[in-house]
């Protein structure tokens, strides 16, 4: 295996900020034909050495060496790199929603002749690139129009389109449902497999990286940590590679806890929630749910299930018109019409996108805390400072929010540090019922561990709390009882005892019984 | 690098805009042969520009919530005329059409208000079109100049404080007392605010910074004092614009009121989900902003002595570009009172330094709009630079 050639060799790289290390002697060795995956915590410097390779950290602004296609590279920018044929898939797309497939295949890269665009080769070209990566939309059809997953192949072509040696992909699935996932990865393959691709890919998730890639490296702290053959001698376990990332065998990703469930909290019946544009469109449809005091209650569901229209629609109905249905706290029926009532009542809701449903990022971490129950320190409308002080210094400390002040604005703090301001955001407007939509989303596995804590501390409070997830291994580790949602509707539950992740997936894809039977 | 300096660096934005100021009238008194800080040129400056500092109170707290306002200007000339018939025309005493002249603005903001926030409208579209309409509804109102207006209301925007307590060699006491009450309310306000910080923990700036800038303003504010008090006393409009000041500080800072501004235009969307009454708020906003438009009409036709239709003409740009000189953020949720204040005052040096050089009036357009150009470049740069 040695005699092989590298493709990439990245040598020695070492690269500061202002009072950080971000990457400190790192190596990167990828051969030709690989998929390369690499690991590590939020932090652990995986952005930052992919953008170095791109060249957005120009050279002179780390050590090192970066070595690639046989001839050492000094990038000072990201057309460099992309000369070279190392293109990047960025975690947020970066396609214009308002073009066509094809018009942004080629954006930047236009097929024209004397600057008059060449519609028909531009059109052809994309129509074969499109079906290189096995997407069979028109490519005139608007990138609005079209869903994420093939958004996601869609940049996938337009690399393809520039003469790549080299594709990474940044988290690749993040955004993306169990099917076009699949989907995706399955592409990886081929392309390996059919036209010898070399790719590297950041990814979280473990199961991914143990089907898909050959290589993996494991990065933490800035430093690479080991390198693993993926098809050697002897198999490598996904708790293995945590163990590697987090520096410590996790012995039990789930902490242990015993609920002690008590009266019935929150019961919403006949709940039915239509399309807000698409008035025929039932998003919810007729679901009933039940969630019990000290309960940890899990959603689970496909991408599309209706989970989050169904949690955001009874907040307030801050989601989806025309909405039918009862719910109650306590035996008796509330009306949460608008946010406000619903924070009143009780409830509360972690919305799955932190970044635009959850936080003010140009704002302090106090001010983040405290933005939903102002009316707590305030009296005649006028704000007490010290009280919000002490208030938000009370979570920083409880929560362990990883920050040196609650001065520090939430846009600067990493994805689980920004996920505790948020939950302590809404755990200080006391709420007897937490919906937490996708609570772990986006977030390293130690921290992951930290929120479930926080769950269950919730649940020992005596909180209602009701956990949607698209990872099912999550909510079999943290639930009591689990109800699953397929289009719209609510298609049955499972107690902790009797569940798995078979009979969950079962339930979530039942399709709806024709009218007939 | 020592922890001052260390600590003047990462802070230059801030402290910035200082600077620029500082600079600006040293530049001018250079220029002008010293006649810029003459004590009738200090007091003539605050009483010029008082409809910008007015204006621009009210904007910065729209901008902060992602809006804008084109009608100010417009609305400053419908108002100024009701207000100048009023006590002209229908006999009415000043005092009556000083709080009509509030109402109204309040009303014409509510207006606006419920278009914006109600029905959705985006405000440069509605505030567009009353731009239009107040323009239109003040031709119509004042036709010819309405003149002859009582002599208390004119020393709103022109006279002093009366004399009330003698003088010391030349300098008037009223004014003295005000400026000493006024540093010593500073020293005080800021000291406590550290002693709470400090109390809980929080960084606060170091010791040396914290007095330099205290004394820095001190001086600045004596000196403002001390020329005041040798020109003919505290302009009564500053002490309008000063309390303005401290309540509209006061309120973005401290009241709910203030933190669902900020909330609103740093982030929409996590605002409505946690509660915040979008529509009530930007609602308030507006009527706000048209509040103090009516108070700007007040101070404008007072300076003026009389009401014209083509009054308060282009009133909103000055207000506008006195907020983004001061540091207010374009896409909303960052934004001080203090900041467009020092803008404001900017823009006035400029104006009346230009004027004192007898720069012709087209040249000191063109100037005031590189000003704004290079201040918020100068800015997005220091952003930059700091990264992140």
């Amino acid at each position: 295996m040695s005699e092989r050639t590298p493709i990439l060799q990245m040598t020695s790289i070492t690269k500061e900020f202002p009072g950080v290390k971000a990457l400190s002697d790192v190596n990167l060795t990828v051969y030709p034909g690989e998929i390369h995956a690499i690991c590590g915590e939020n932090g652990a410097g995986k952005s930052t050495l992919m953008k170095v390779l791109s060249g957005v950290h120009p050279v002179g602004t780390y050590e090192g060496e970066i070595r690639f296609d046989g001839e050492v590279c000094e990038f000072r920018n990201i057309r460099d790199s992309e000369h070279k044929g190392i293109a990047i898939i960025h975690q947020e797309l970066a396609l214009s929603p308002y073009l066509s497939i094809a018009e942004n295949i080629f954006m930047g890269n236009e097929r024209a002749k004397s600057g008059v665009i060449d519609w028909n080769a531009t059109n052809a070209e994309a129509a074969k690139l499109l079906k290189m990566v096995g997407l069979d939309s028109d490519p005139l059809t608007r990138i609005v129009d079209i869903g994420v997953g093939r958004q996601q192949l869609v940049e996938i072509a337009k690399a393809l389109s520039k003469d790549v040696k080299l594709l990474i992909l940044d988290e690749p699935t993040a955004a993306l449902n169990d099917e076009d996932s699949a989907n995706l990865l399955a592409l990886m393959r081929r392309l390996r497999d059919e036209q010898g691709m070399t790719m590297i890919m950041i990814s979280h998730k473990l199961n991914e990286i143990a089907a898909i890639s050959d290589t993996t490296t494991v990065l933490r702290d800035g430093q690479t940590i080991k390198t693993l053959e993926m098809h050697g001698a002897k198999p490598v376990t996904e708790d293995e590679i945590i163990s590697l990332m987090v520096g410590r065998s996790l012995d039990n990703r789930y902490p242990d806890h015993v609920s002690e469930i008590g009266e019935e909290v929150l019961r919403i019946e006949d709940w039915t929630v239509h399309h807000p544009l698409q008035s025929e469109r039932k998003l919810v449809d007729k679901a009933s749910i039940t969630v019990r005091a000290g309960e940890v209650v899990g959603l689970a569901g496909l991408m599309g299930a209706g989970r989050t229209e169904l949690a955001m629609s009874v907040f307030g109905r801050s989601y989806g018109a025309n909405i039918s249905g009862r719910v109650f706290m306590h035996g008796k029926e509330i009306s949460p019409t608008s946010v406000g009532k619903a924070i009143d009542a009780g409830l509360a809701y972690v919305s799955e996108d932190r970044k635009r449903y959850g936080l003010n990022l140009i704002q302090p971490i106090k001010t983040n805390i405290v933005s939903a129950a102002l009316g707590k320190l305030s009296s005649r409308g006028v704000v007490d400072r010290n009280e919000e002080i002490r208030v938000s210094e009370g979570y920083r400390k409880d929560m362990r929010i990883k920050s040196p002040s609650i001065d520090v604005l939430a846009g600067q703090l990493s994805g689980g540090n920004q996920q505790k301001v948020v939950l302590s955001k809404w755990i200080y407007t006391d709420p007897d019922v937490l919906i937490l939509d996708e609570p772990t989303r986006g977030i390293d596995v130690g921290a992951k561990y930290e929120i479930y804590q926080i769950i269950d501390t919730l649940s020992d409070a005596g909180k209602a709390v009701l956990v949607i997830s698209s990872e099912l291994p999550e909510l079999l580790g943290i639930c009591d009882r689990i109800y699953t949602m397929s289009q719209g509707r609510i298609t049955g539950y499972l107690d902790k005892a009797e569940a798995d992740q078979e009979k969950l997936m079962a339930l979530m894809t039942k399709e709806k019984e024709s009218a007939a039977s | 690098m020592n922890s001052v300096t260390q600590y003047l660096s990462k802070n230059a934005r801030e402290y910035g805009i200082w600077i620029a100021l500082v600079l600006i009238v040293i530049m001018f008194q250079i220029m002008t042969n010293s006649l810029l800080l003459k004590p009738n040129n200090v007091a003539a400056l605050v009483q010029q520009n008082a409809y910008v500092m007015i204006l621009a109170i009210g904007m910065v707290m729209v901008i902060v919530a992602g809006h804008i306002d084109l009608s100010v200007g417009s609305v400053v000339a419908f108002v100024g005329g009701f207000t100048a018939i009023a006590m002209a025309k229908w006999d009415q005493p000043w005092i009556v059409a000083v709080l009509g002249a509030i109402l109204l603005g309040a009303l014409i903001g509510a207006w606006q208000g419920y278009w914006i926030a109600y029905v959705g409208i985006p405000a440069f579209i509605v505030t567009l079109a009353g731009m239009m309409i107040f323009r239109g509804l003040a031709i119509v109102t004042v036709g010819t100049t309405v003149a002859g207006l009582p002599r208390a209301f004119r020393n709103i925007s022109n006279g002093s404080l009366p004399n009330a307590l003698g003088f010391i060699g030349n300098l008037d006491v009223v004014t003295i007392v005000i400026g000493a009450v006024g540093v010593a309310a500073l020293v005080f306000s800021q000291l406590r605010t550290r002693a709470a910080a400090a109390k809980h923990d929080i960084a606060v700036e170091p010791t040396a910074a914290f007095w330099g800038k205290i004394i820095l303003i001190a001086a600045f504010a004596a000196y403002l004092t001390y020329l005041l008090a040798n020109s003919r006393g505290t302009p009564i409009v500053l002490i309008i614009v000063g309390v303005l000041i401290l309540v509209y500080t006061f309120i973005l800072n401290r009241t709910v009121f203030g933190r669902h501004i900020y909330a609103i235009g740093g982030n929409l969307n996590a605002a409505i989900l946690s509660g915040v009454n979008t529509r009530k708020t930007n609602f308030m906003i507006f009527v706000n902003i048209g509040m103090l438009a009516g108070v700007a009409a007040i101070v404008t036709t007072s300076r003026a002595g009389a009401a014209v239709a083509a009054a308060g003409q282009n009133y909103e740009l000055d207000a506008i570009a006195s907020c983004f000189i001061g540091g207010t953020a374009v896409t909303g949720g960052i934004g001080k009172i203090s900041g467009a204040m020092i803008g404001a005052l900017i823009m006035g040096v400029l104006n009346m330094g230009l004027s004192i050089m007898a720069v012709d009036a087209a040249w000191q357009q063109s100037i005031k709009g590189l000003v704004l150009l290079l201040a918020v470049a100068l800015d997005l740069i220091g952003k930059r630079r700091t990264g992140r």
